[in-house]
This record gives C-alpha cells, structure tokens and sequence, in this order.
C-alpha cells in the first residue's frame, strides 16, 4: 500500500473535446511513437506480424454508437488514458510504493526500478487505464508526458503532451485544474464538462467535453424554422421564373 | 503502508542529436514533418509547425511512419522471377542486370512497335515525370490512378469550374457558416479536413455529413444525411430545383461569372443544336436587357439576361440558364419525388434548401478590400457567401458519377459561393480554364517520341484517341466512345484489355505502386488468373511484367522484373506545381523529400531508377547530345529540369543568387534551399488577389509573374458545358467522326450539358429484389492511402475488416454476435463475418477496404487476422456490367469518363454459422514471402 500526497500544488491533466474527436487515432499512434523511445522501458508489441498482434499503447480509443428511439444513431469515439485521480487508487494498491502521485503537478506515475508487475494497480483503476508491458514485465501508463513538458530540450511551445501536439481536430487539451483560469478549466465550465465515472469516487482530473446536440432530423416536418424562407409555393400567373425579371432589374 | 516517496526523474532528456524536416508520404495528404535522428535512426516523427498543410499535427499514419520505414516487408534488392507468375519466388539481381534486362526488352519495342508497352502508375505523384518518360518512350499507353480512384471529381470540376475539390482547392474554413460534405470517409484529404472541421465547430458554423456511413467525419457532423448510396445527384438536384424554384440564386454572380447569359442554339435537329451562339470571332453572345439584341458577352456595358428568345435566320437560341431552370422546374425533382429513392425525406431536403440559401444571403460576408475584374471594372470590396462543400469518392465512383459532381458544382455556382469569401477556394495552380489544359495525344511513330502529352481535356470528337476506323489507339480504350472524357486514363482496364488483346496485345506491362492483383482491381480472382495465363504456346498471355514497390504487396508475385522502391525517408521527391502541389488558397506552395536517412539496401527512388533506364535507353528528354545520360537521378532532374523556359519542378528559391520564385535559371543549391527553409516553398498571394481569381486581373497578373501560366487566362464557370454537347450532337448523327451505332443511345442520354442523374448501371441491370442491398468500401483515417497493413502499430487498429450491417438487416435476417454471412452479387459470392451498425443507411452494408491480405504477402505470417478473417470486397465487382442481353458486355464504369463504379455494387445476405477455422472466403492459396516473415516481438526505442 502506498500513500498518496495530502494535496498537490497544480492538477494537470487533459481536457478532451468529444464534440470534434474524428477518431483518427493519431493521438494514439503518436503517444506510442513518444513514449516508446522516451520515459521508462519501450512499449512493445508482441506477435507483432503475427495472428494476435498485441502491444502496449497508453492511449486508445473506443468507438461506440448511441441511439435513441426514433432518432438517427451516433458514432461516439472516446479516446481514454489516465486520468490522474485525485485519489488515485492505482497508487493506494501499490505495494511497492513505485506507483506513486507527484505533489508538484499532480501527475500520476510508475518508477519502473520499484515496480514488480503485480498488475495490482491495473486491477484497482476503474478506467482499465494501465497496461502491463508484456516484454518488460512493468506497468505502463500514460505520464502527461512528464518528460516534455518541462523538457528544456524541446521549445517551449512544444512543451505539452504528444499527444495534444498532434492533434489533427485540436480536441485534445492540456492544462492544470487546479487553476479557475486555465484554459482546460474555462472550457470545461463553459461546455459542462464531465468527470468519468464520478461514482468511483477517484476524482479524476481530466475532463470529457460532451458532444453538443446534433440537429439530425430526417422526419422534422415540425422543425422547418426555415420553411419561410423558402417559400417554393408556384404562382402561375407568373411563369416558370416569376421572379427572374424583377430579380435583374435590381442588379 | 509505503510513504509517498518520490524519484528523482530527468523531465529534460535528450529529445534527438538532430531533427531534419522532409514531407510525409504515408498518405496522399503530404504533411510536413521534423524526422527526429539519433545516431542515424529514426527517433521520432511529428508534424511541421511551419508547414501550410498540416502547421504541426500529425495523423496516426504519420505517427506510425517509423513502422513503415523498419517494416519486415520492405524489399531488398532487385529481383527476377524464378518460379511460376503468382508464386512469389525470386532471384535477387543487380541493378546493372535489372537495367540491362529491362532495356533488352523495352528498346526492341521502341524501334518497332511502342504501344506494345503498358505502363501505368498508381498513387505516386510524380507524374510530370513518369508522362514526360512515357512521351519519350512514345507509347500512347500511359496513365496514373484516376480512372479508378475519382477522375469523375477531376473532370466534373475542371470541365465546369477549372479545379475541383481536394488538391484544386479548398473550403473557406474561417468564414464558412454552412458547410456540406458529400462522400468523404475519413480521407481525402486526411489533416487539413479535420483541422478545417475543428475550426468551423469553434466557429459554431453548421455541418452536415451526406454519407450512407456515419463514421469519421460524418460521426461529428451538426446533421447527417444517411443517403442511399448513388443517389447524390437526385439529392442534389432537388435542392438546386427549390433554390431556383424559390429565387435564391446569385443572378449578379451568374451574370458576372458563368455561361448562364450565353445563348444556345434550341433547334431540334439543327447541326448545332446546343451549340452557343457566336459571333465571327467565336465570341459566345448574349442576349442585351436593354437593346434586346444580341451582343457578345464581354461587351462593355452589356446587361445579359437570363432568359428570352433570340432568332437568327430561323433558328431559335436561348440564355443556358434558362434551359437549366426549365430542365430542374420540374415534377421529376420535387423533393416528394426523390425522398423515397434517396432515403432523404422532403422535409429535410426543403429545409437544408432553405439553411443553404439562409447561409449564403442572408449571412453574406463584405471584406473591404478594393479589387479589379479582368473586365477593368473596379470593385470597392469583397462579397462572400459563407456556404462551402466538400466531396470525394462517394460521389464519384459510381456510374453517374460525372453528372453527379456536375450536379454539385452547379450547385456550388448558383449559391455563387466558389472563389468568393466563405465558400469554397482555389489552389494554385488552380483555377485554370478547361480550354488551356492539354487534350489527349496519341499518335505513334516507332522510334520518337509521342505527339504530346498522353492525357487532357477533350474539345469535342476530334479530341478522341481514335484511329479512322473507329478503333481505340490506348490499350485502356480511353477517350473513345465508350468513354469520350476519360481524363485520367482507365487503369482499370489495362489487363483485361491486354489480356484479352482488345484493342491489341501487349507485351510489357509496366507498373509502379499499384496493388493490381489485389484491391485495386475489381475481380480480384479473375485479374489474378489473367496475369498468370498461358497461350496454346506456353506463353505467359501478358508476356511481360516489370514492377516497382518498396514493399512485398501481392503484385510482386506476378512480376517478372522486380525493382525495389525506397521509403519516403530514404529519397527525393518533389511535389510539384506541374503536378499535384501542396499549395493553400492563399499561397503557392511545393514541396521536397530528401533521404533524412541513407537505405541499408540495395534499393533506388522509383525515380531515380526511371531516369536511370531513360538514360540507359537513350530516351529523348534523358539523354545529352552527345549519349550521355542527362540526368544522375531524380535530385539531378529535380533541380535542372526546365518544362519552359524558367518554370521547373520547383518554384522556389530558382537562380543562382535563389531571387527567383515561379520563374527563374536552375539553381544548384534549390535542393539545400529547400532543406534549409524545412523542406517547402510558400509564396502569398497579394491581398487584391485572394478571391475572385478566375476574374481577378491582379490574381491573373500575380499567376504569369510566377510561372503559373505565360498569359493571363480569365475565363467563364460553365453551368452548361458545350464541349458536352459535341459529343451528343455527333451520336444524333452529325459530322464527320461518329459513333458506332450501338453507343448512340448511352451517348445522347450521357452527354447531357446540364447535369443529370440516372440509376446507376449495375442496379439498373441486376433483379433489385434478388440483391436489395448496396455494399461499399471506404479506407479507415488510420489506414488510408497508407499501404499499412504491415504496419506493427497500425494493423492492431485494423487487423481485421468486418461486414457492417444495419439494425434493418441485422432483424431481417437474425443475426446474433459472432455470426458469419455469404455475400452474393451478380459476380461471385463471399463469406465474411458480420458486425451490426446503427449508424448505416438501412440498405447499406459495407466494410474497410484493403485491410484482408493474400496469404504470404506483407511479410505477415499466414495467420494473420488479414488474411483469414480479413477480405475484399472486390471478388464482388467486376469490370463488366452484367450482360443486358444484347450480346455484349458493357463496362463497368462512368460513361462519361471510364471511371470505375466500385460504389454501384449491389448484393444480398444471408446468414452463416462462424466457420471453425475463422477464415473468410475466398481465400487465394498463399505466395511464398521473397522476404521472409516479420520477427515475433517488437520493442521499437530499446536502443535510445
């Protein structure tokens, strides 16, 4: 068992926008390309060319549909990493103590020399947001990319996690929590942004920005605010194009 | 309890020893991208800040571009065949022999009979040098991938509005409040789609998907429209029949702009009927409100109306808009009419109808920046219609996919929303009238050159690549009757023609990136039999077969000569502006690829290796003077090759000082300009010049200064395309070169100079109540364009291709999860493994394209999920209509321009037990890997 930090001094994490996300897994790919090379032991990929290609990836998306009766169905893609809880229960199960939650920034990580693969952790996150790196025998999780951004390598606008860098539909946020002002926590006021499974009670930090309402109508016979406007009613008195004569005149 | 102890941790390692910024090229998009190095490998990949295309992001397959360079699958060295066609086995060779062998086949065929060589590309996108190598070579048999791929977008917008969608141009996304997209899965163009998406959401600027499949970019959609697969244009021309019914078109942008005032001939029966009305300096006329004569179109002062009746010696003419608003105010359109047949209801046509018109008049946008027309005539400020559209393959592949895109651009032109502010835009070195493109050349004379470029814009019937019989002169028929504006040529029918010697027989067939016996062929299993068959002698029937990949993909087994391709990462390339440019709306732009990285192999750019043969060869265009080679390489040819006097495949930084943009001398050091400014050239275009540019002489002035054309080329959108009508006026009978008798009725119906809609062939020849369904392909964002199927990253996001049925038909038929089904068309019949979807058109099923794989290719082992449960829809497609009962077989295709109509499929289902070993059928017997099987486990950065 491992404690965590009575409080941290910033919350980052990530604001995801679910109105936008296309589902084009860049996020994904691009944080196993960071990550691979970068913090701790590679993410590897077992069978790789083989019948059940399965490797290790910090972030992944889900896609699933939503219907409602006698609406059009949706496609929801939901991208799902860590989400830095508050109260953490990867880091309480850990018995090593190599699961652990920074003070300074709230970030939630594995120091690999202490880990023992118990895969503990795994089993207690709620979100199934661990994954056990199968070559290594180590616990792998998203770190926010602890390792760019206070990279003094990288310039200072590349100092976010890989994954907010590329993506292509700019629905991918990062930012600390902790403060009312930050760009995550003014947008997750103003669009209501929801916690994942608050029930669990972990706190998470990041944030899921709801899709906004669709305007999908295929029998919307009482919705035409526009019918007005196109007012296609024919008037025969005036032939085919009415309107035309008077139209050019005013040009 | 363990206390909260924390690790010292680095949080500022070593990123790279260096990053070196070339292009992308894991899809057709051509991102920029910093390839970080470390110690000669490649670390990592991320998108280019500074580039136009992408400024920064990067899509998975851009991400995942490091699995694509390391990728078991890539070839080593050169190769001959050693076994049987389709076996897979080789000989590694050298590149001396692999030359030597080549040039012993193809010269003989120069000297005597050039034709005899085929040689097609497939998504490459160097073609302004493979065509010039094919003059050269002076065999009229040379096209790239369009025939198959979306020519009917390409032709459609080029013949009506001089550009079309994707790289000719591009939505406003910053001031678009409407935005439509038709037909596009998850590509075409992958990043700079999702990004404009993004912006127009932040905007809150409506967006409506029209696609039978809502996935990808249709998933976020404000509105989806489920459309029943081709029926776009029905859709679309019923809106355009409330627009017109309503008044809600831009007259004064009509004017102004199009050919709606021009007068056409209405005289049933006259020889130039439909013709416009001219005078002795072939201006079009039109007809003046004020003196009610008729004048020519750019009179000053003329005041052209849009309707009325001009007779001259007893012929009748009328303005062309009102033939097109007599042809759309009618019952045929009205929205009740339709909505059964596009599964769009009348309401909601209505009601989009009236969003559009709402969007592009009464949200009109004013930019206060004076500008000048080509007329002279000053204008104070910029007016914009803030409605933009986008489409792609959804529209296009499919029997009457010409007419369809048709149907959109005029849509586009009467909302007056092209080149204008909030709607859609052009790219440099778009737009460009129809009339200053190429036409097609096809003359042969054994041992020169061809008379000019392979592929164009036809005029009229004189165009055509016929000889005086009638007979087709290209080996894929293109630019005959058949298909008179096959723009892109017909690579689809390059080895049925070949193989069944119609219009000739061939002996080298010569291919570059084109899965030909695989999923880019319809009748997957027939090609595959075509390309191995024997003649009575124990020949091979296609004698011949030279092909260039970087990969181990299924074709390389049916060739005879193999020459290996690089990686993206390992060569030069340039993306030209005589080809297909990365530029923007408001800017000229190219771009390079340099090798970031040296191959650890015997492999050469297929560029490189072209010129290299050209040389060897003694190709005119390749050789000095004197027998030399002219060129080293591609660099070589890159840098000094001038197409005019001045204008070469790169437009930046050209003289020795780097002054010249667009025009200039070579310039030695163009290549290391490039590298140092991240490997493009962008160049703004003025303020005065960015929109309007059809008819912007400041935008007209700014293209000649840089190259773009000699002179400028202000020109007229055609609502009504007369070229069109030429075709149609020669199937009634008149003048001199005609068609064969049994295409009249195909060609009078075709050739429509309006847009119209018709049901697609195949449904309109196979019983709809024995396949009542529509089956479809599209690519996955993470997949398309990506030849990513050996990809160790990629492949765990699409290992596997189910059948996505609809909740309608799941019911129907009693589907339950785990269930497998036979799949049956008028063609042949699959057995795959069914997934339910919701969010389909009920009449839809479909699945992704190219993920199934033969057995033994892509260095995969032979139980990898693509190649047993994984297929392709194409066993279901044939080339060929199903026979009509007169005796002949038509082809599978836009009779308009030959493209292929992979989007007309239609089958039935039913139910299967899941069969024990989980392998969908068909399921070709394996070919044996000329590289071996990918190693077990991966663990890519352990060295870093």
């Amino acid at each position: 068992m491992t404690t965590l930090p009575q409080t941290t001094q910033k919350k980052l994490g990530l604001a995801i926008d679910l109105d936008i996300c296309v589902g084009c897994h860049a996020c994904v790919i691009n944080c196993k390309e960071w990550n691979t090379s970068n913090y701790g032991a590679p993410l590897s990929d077992q069978d790789a060319y083989g019948a059940n290609p399965v490797g290790t990836f910090l972030n992944r998306i889900h896609t699933f549909e939503v219907k409602a009766e006698n609406k059009p169905a949706q496609t929801v893609h939901f991208p799902k990493s860590c989400l830095h809880c508050e109260d953490a229960p990867c880091v309480t199960v850990c018995p090593t103590g190599a699961s652990y939650k920074r003070v300074e920034d709230g970030i939630v990580l594995v120091n690999e020399s202490d880990c023992i693969g118990c895969g503990l952790c795994a089993w207690a996150c709620p979100y199934g947001a661990r994954e056990l790196d199968a070559k290594e025998g180590v616990m792998k999780k998203c770190t926010l990319c602890v390792d760019r951004i206070y990279n003094e390598n990288l310039p200072e606008e590349d100092r976010e996690p890989a994954c907010v860098r590329t993506c292509p539909a700019n629905a991918r946020h990062f930012g600390d929590f902790a403060d009312p002002d930050s760009n995550v926590s003014v947008m997750s006021r103003e669009r209501g942004a929801v916690p994942l499974f608050e029930d669990q009670g972990t706190k998470p930090v990041n944030r899921y920005l709801p899709p906004r309402p669709k305007a999908d109508i295929q029998t919307d016979g009482d919705i035409n605010i526009l019918a007005p406007f196109l007012d296609t009613t024919p008037s025969p008195q005036k032939g085919l194009l009415g309107w035309l004569d008077k139209a050019l005149e005013a040009i | 309890m363990n206390k909260h102890v924390q690790p010292d941790l680095d949080t500022s390692p070593k990123v790279s020893d260096e990053i070196r910024k070339t292009t992308c090229y894991m899809c057709a998009c051509r991102c920029g991208i910093n390839v970080h190095i470390q110690d000669e490998k490649v670390k990592y990949i991320e998108g280019n800040r500074d580039h136009p295309i992408n400024k920064g992001v990067l899509c998975a397959k851009g991400s995942a571009g490091i699995m694509q360079h390391y990728s078991p699958a890539r070839l080593k060295a050169p190769m001959k065949r050693v076994g049987p066609r389709g076996s897979g086995e080789f000989e590694e060779i050298s590149w001396d022999e692999a030359f030597q062998i080549a040039s012993d086949w193809l010269t003989p065929l120069r000297e005597t009979a050039p034709e005899k060589l085929a040689f097609f590309t497939g998504r490459d996108q160097s073609q302004s040098l493979t065509s010039m190598w094919a003059q050269n070579f002076g065999t009229p048999n040379y096209a790239a991938h369009g025939g198959f791929c979306s020519v009917n977008m390409a032709a459609a917008g080029i013949y009506t509005m001089g550009g079309a969608f994707w790289e000719f141009g591009q939505p406003d996304w910053e001031r678009a409040e409407m935005f439509m997209i038709f037909g596009v899965a998850e590509d075409h163009d992958s990043n700079p789609i999702k990004m404009g998406l993004s912006r127009l959401k932040e905007r809150g600027a409506k967006v409506v998907g029209v696609n039978p499949v809502r996935s990808g970019y249709n998933a976020i959609a404000d509105e989806w429209v489920g459309i029943t697969p081709g029926t776009d244009g029905l859709f679309i021309l019923s809106m355009i029949r409330e627009l017109l019914a309503a008044g809600k078109v831009d007259l004064d942008y009509l004017i102004r702009y199009t050919n709606a005032p021009y007068l056409v001939n209405v005289t049933e029966g006259s020889a130039e009927n439909g013709l416009f009305l001219r005078d002795k300096n072939g201006e079009p006329l039109v007809l003046d409100r004020v003196s009610g004569k008729a004048v020519a179109w750019n009179k000053k002062g003329v005041k052209p109306n849009l309707q009325g009746e001009h007779t001259v010696k007893g012929v009748k003419y009328r303005p062309s808009f009102q033939l097109m608003a007599e042809k759309y105010l009618v019952d045929d359109y009205l929205p009740e009419n339709v909505a059964e047949r596009t599964g769009v209801s009348a309401d909601t046509i209505r009601r989009l109808s009236a969003e559009l018109a709402h969007a592009a008049f009464e949200k009109e946008i004013t930019i206060d920046q004076p500008w000048t027309d080509f007329r002279g005539e000053k204008h104070d400020k910029m007016i914009g219609r803030p409605v933009a559209f986008h489409a792609m393959r959804g529209i296009s592949a499919h029997s009457n996919g010409f007419q369809t895109c048709r149907a959109l651009h005029l849509l586009q032109i009467l909302l007056g929303s092209v080149e204008v502010p909030g709607g859609y835009r052009f790219k440099p070195p778009y737009p460009k009238p129809v009339t200053i493109h190429p036409k097609p050349h096809s003359v042969v004379t054994p041992g020169k050159p061809l008379n000019g470029p392979h592929l164009g814009f036809p005029q009229g019937p004189e165009d055509l690549a016929i000889d005086k019989d009638g007979n087709a002169i290209r080996i894929d028929k293109a630019f005959t009757w058949e298909n008179p504006m096959s723009a892109h040529g017909m690579m689809h029918m390059v080895i049925s023609n070949a193989h069944a010697g119609i219009p000739y027989k061939i002996d080298t067939l010569f291919m570059y990136m084109a899965n030909m016996s695989w999923n880019s062929s319809m009748n997957t299993r027939g090609v595959m039999d075509m390309l191995t068959d024997k003649d009575e002698s124990g020949d091979y029937v296609i004698p011949r077969i030279i092909y260039s990949d970087a990969y181990s993909s299924e074709m390389v087994a049916f060739s005879d000569l193999i020459l290996p391709d690089t990686t993206y990462l390992e060569r030069h390339d340039c993306i030209s502006l005589l080809d297909r440019p990365i530029s923007e709306a408001e800017a000229m732009c190219d771009s390079i690829r340099w090798p970031v990285v040296e191959p650890d192999r015997d492999v050469r750019g297929f560029q490189s290796a072209l010129i290299q043969l050209g040389g060897k060869m003694k190709l005119p265009g390749f050789t000095n003077d004197d027998g030399t080679p002219k060129y080293e390489d591609y660099a070589d040819y890159i840098v000094n090759h001038q197409r005019r006097p001045g204008v070469g495949p790169l437009a930046g930084w050209r003289n020795e000082d780097g002054s010249g943009k667009g025009r200039g001398e070579p310039n030695p050091k163009q290549i290391d300009k490039y590298i140092e400014n991240g490997g493009f050239f962008m160049e703004h275009i003025p303020d005065e010049a960015l929109f309007y540019k059809p008819w912007n002489q400041a935008y007209q002035d700014w293209a000649v200064e840089r190259g773009i054309f000699d002179a400028p080329a202000p020109y007229m959108f055609n609502i009504y395309v007369e070229q069109i009508q030429k075709f149609n006026l020669a199937a009634q009978g008149h003048g001199d070169i005609q068609p064969p008798d049994y295409l009249r009725e195909q060609l009078k119906t075709a050739m429509d100079p309006l847009p119209i809609w018709w049901q697609p062939y195949e449904e309109e020849l196979v019983n709809g109540a024995e396949y009542p369904l529509h089956a479809l392909t599209q690519r996955p964002a993470a997949m398309y364009h990506s030849w990513g199927s050996q990809n160790a990253w990629l492949r765990q996001i699409h290992g596997h291709n189910p059948l996505f049925v609809s909740g309608d038909v799941w019911k129907q038929h009693g589907f339950a999860e785990g269930d497998w089904a036979y799949l049956k068309s008028h063609h042949g019949e699959i057995k795959v493994p069914v997934v339910l979807m919701e969010a389909l058109n009920a009449k839809t099923v479909w699945t992704w394209n190219a993920i199934g794989k033969r057995k033994g290719a892509w260095a995969l082992d032979e139980d990898a999920p693509e190649t047993t449960k994984g297929f392709l829809l194409n066993h279901l497609i044939h080339e060929l209509l199903p026979p009509k009962g007169d005796g002949m077989r038509w082809s599978n295709s836009d009779p308009i321009t030959g493209q292929a109509a992979w989007y007309d499929l239609r089958v039935n289902i039913r139910r299967a037990d899941a069969p024990a070993d989980l392998q969908s059928q068909p399921s070709p017997a394996p070919q044996t890997s000329p590289v071996g099987q990918g190693p077990k486990d991966i663990a890519y950065g352990e060295e870093f």
